[in-house]
């Protein structure tokens, strides 16, 4: 799956628990400013899983996130994109 | 106001069958989490949990009787008859009608819910034993306590998710306080280490995958467990009229709601609930000698509880212990804050302290006496016993010596 794809389907699913429109949203935005809450990226999390059917690894409890970078959109886009690459593998 | 005590305790949990072995577990920081053994486990992310090991129901009960008890039944059953014995309950036809039950539980039969939702939708049978409802509901557990104690006063279920059984101790103490009954069968069960059970779980993605750390800096979530605790509340009057040894005095209870996030724990409302059961105690801060944290050992809930400690408690905090026992039973969920409270008898009846398991560093955020890997000695008169539950929920029970 090419990166224009992935980056299509990640920020259409980020903008839906934002609520806001996915054109706001660029590569360089942090989902803390996005007003995205923890509990709203478990639900990211689990919407990216679900359309790229792929497990991320992700535990609520350690913020630096060492298996998954989730410090902006574009770092997000990445890991989902390495992935997808693994899952085809 | 009428002063209620407690008179007998009884347990069935992962890290013993009944009191006296959950106290040796409890002193000699025995961790009972290991591999889960439940059906498909290799499909779940989360495969530790605390399981009740060695535990035959059908050493207990009749063939007859399992077919209508769930799991988390059959616990609080086992729970109270070791606490109704100790007690030396021994109930006149009169005196039942003022003798009751109250028990909490999050999940009520969520194994049978479970086997049953397996056996409709995966293996396509079109029909489910005829007992499937009575087992599942979550007043089960109380329904079968009052029938097989006799008890015939008022009985109610509550659930609280992770306070259910402190919001049950509660009520009970209340309906003593209040007249409506002279003894109180109390507490919470559960059992919900089943594939659904813990996929929900899963879910929320604060599971450990390793073990449970409460306010160790390096916690990595928490870790389900199953069991419960009973016990026998009664009025003062009533056990002292009956000659009964008195354990402890329940001291005081308080509650609140966040009425913030469904999730995500907040400060001021555990604060609003500890400083309501002090009030309701009629004790100061300084008059507690041990809290027994909610410790989930989540990232949040740890940093967050250290917190309003330290509204409540002031200075007195540096001074105080305050541990998780979850780190070695694991999180009971509904039964958990009714397993937890045998560690505050246990510090008040046998001036031991349960420390905290698996602690590795501490965390600059959460300075707290977490009695840290190793039981401690020490006199203790007044016990704090925290639960936290999701939806904001939150109660807190005071436990006393009795004099």
């Amino acid at each position: 799956m090419e990166r224009k794809l992935i980056e299509e389907r990640v920020i259409e699913i980020i903008a839906e628990q934002a609520m806001i429109e996915p054109v706001d949203i660029s590569p360089t935005c942090r989902l803390a400013d996005l007003g995205v809450d923890s509990l709203g990226l478990v639900e990211c999390i689990f919407s990216i899983e679900e359309a790229f059917n792929i497990a991320v690894p992700f535990n609520a409890n350690t913020p630096e996130q060492p298996g998954f970078d989730l410090s902006s959109v574009g770092a997000i886009i990445s890991e989902v994109e390495k992935l997808v690459a693994r899952q085809a593998a | 106001m009428k002063r209620v005590v407690l008179t007998g305790a009884g347990t069935l949990n992962p890290l013993g069958h009944d009191v006296r072995h959950t106290f040796a577990a409890l002193r000699q920081g025995h961790c009972a989490i290991g591999p889960l053994t439940c059906r498909d486990v290799e499909r779940l992310t989360v495969q530790i949990g605390a399981e009740i090991k060695g535990f035959d129901p059908q050493a207990q009960f009749s063939r007859a009787q399992l077919t209508g008890l769930d799991r988390f039944s059959q616990i609080a059953l086992i729970a109270a008859r070791e606490a109704v014995a100790q007690a030396g309950l021994v109930l006149s036809d009169e005196a039942r009608l003022r003798a009751g039950v109250i028990l909490g539980t999050a999940g009520g039969g969520n194994m049978t819910v479970d086997d049953n939702y397996r056996s409709v939708y995966e293996e396509g049978k079109n029909r489910v034993h005829p007992l499937v409802v009575p087992r599942l509901m979550h007043n089960a557990a109380t329904a079968h306590l009052s029938m097989e104690f006799g008890l015939m006063g008022p009985g109610l279920t509550v659930s609280t998710a992770c306070a259910s059984a402190n919001h049950a101790m509660g009520q009970a103490l209340q309906v003593l306080r209040a007249g409506q009954a002279d003894v109180m069968v109390t507490g919470g069960s559960e059992a919900m280490l089943c594939f659904g059970g813990i996929k929900a779980w899963e879910g929320l993605r604060v599971m450990s995958r390793d073990t449970c750390r409460p306010f160790s800096r390096d916690r990595s979530g928490m870790v389900q467990g199953e069991g419960g605790a009973v016990f026998v509340f009664e009025t003062l009057d009533h056990a002292t009229a009956r000659g009964a040894e008195i354990l402890a005095e329940v001291a005081g209870f308080g509650m609140s709601s966040d009425a913030g996030d469904i999730v995500m724990p907040d400060r001021d409302g555990p604060v609003r609930a500890m400083q309501a059961a002090l009030a309701d105690a009629g004790l100061a801060p300084g008059a507690v000698d041990y809290v027994n944290a909610h410790g989930t050992g989540t990232a949040a809930n740890d940093r967050i509880e250290a917190q309003a400690l330290r509204v409540v408690m002031g200075d007195h905090l540096d001074r105080l212990p305050v541990s998780s026992t979850k780190s070695m039973h694991g999180h009971l969920i509904g039964g958990t804050s009714a397993v937890e409270l045998l560690a505050g008898l246990m510090a008040i009846r046998d001036g031991v302290i349960a420390p905290t398991m698996n602690f590795s560093e501490p965390d600059p955020e959460i300075m707290l006496d977490v009695v840290p890997n190793e039981a401690r000695a020490g006199k203790v008169d007044v016990v704090m016993s925290n639960a936290f539950a999701f939806g904001g929920l939150n109660a807190v029970l005071i436990l006393k010596r009795f004099a």
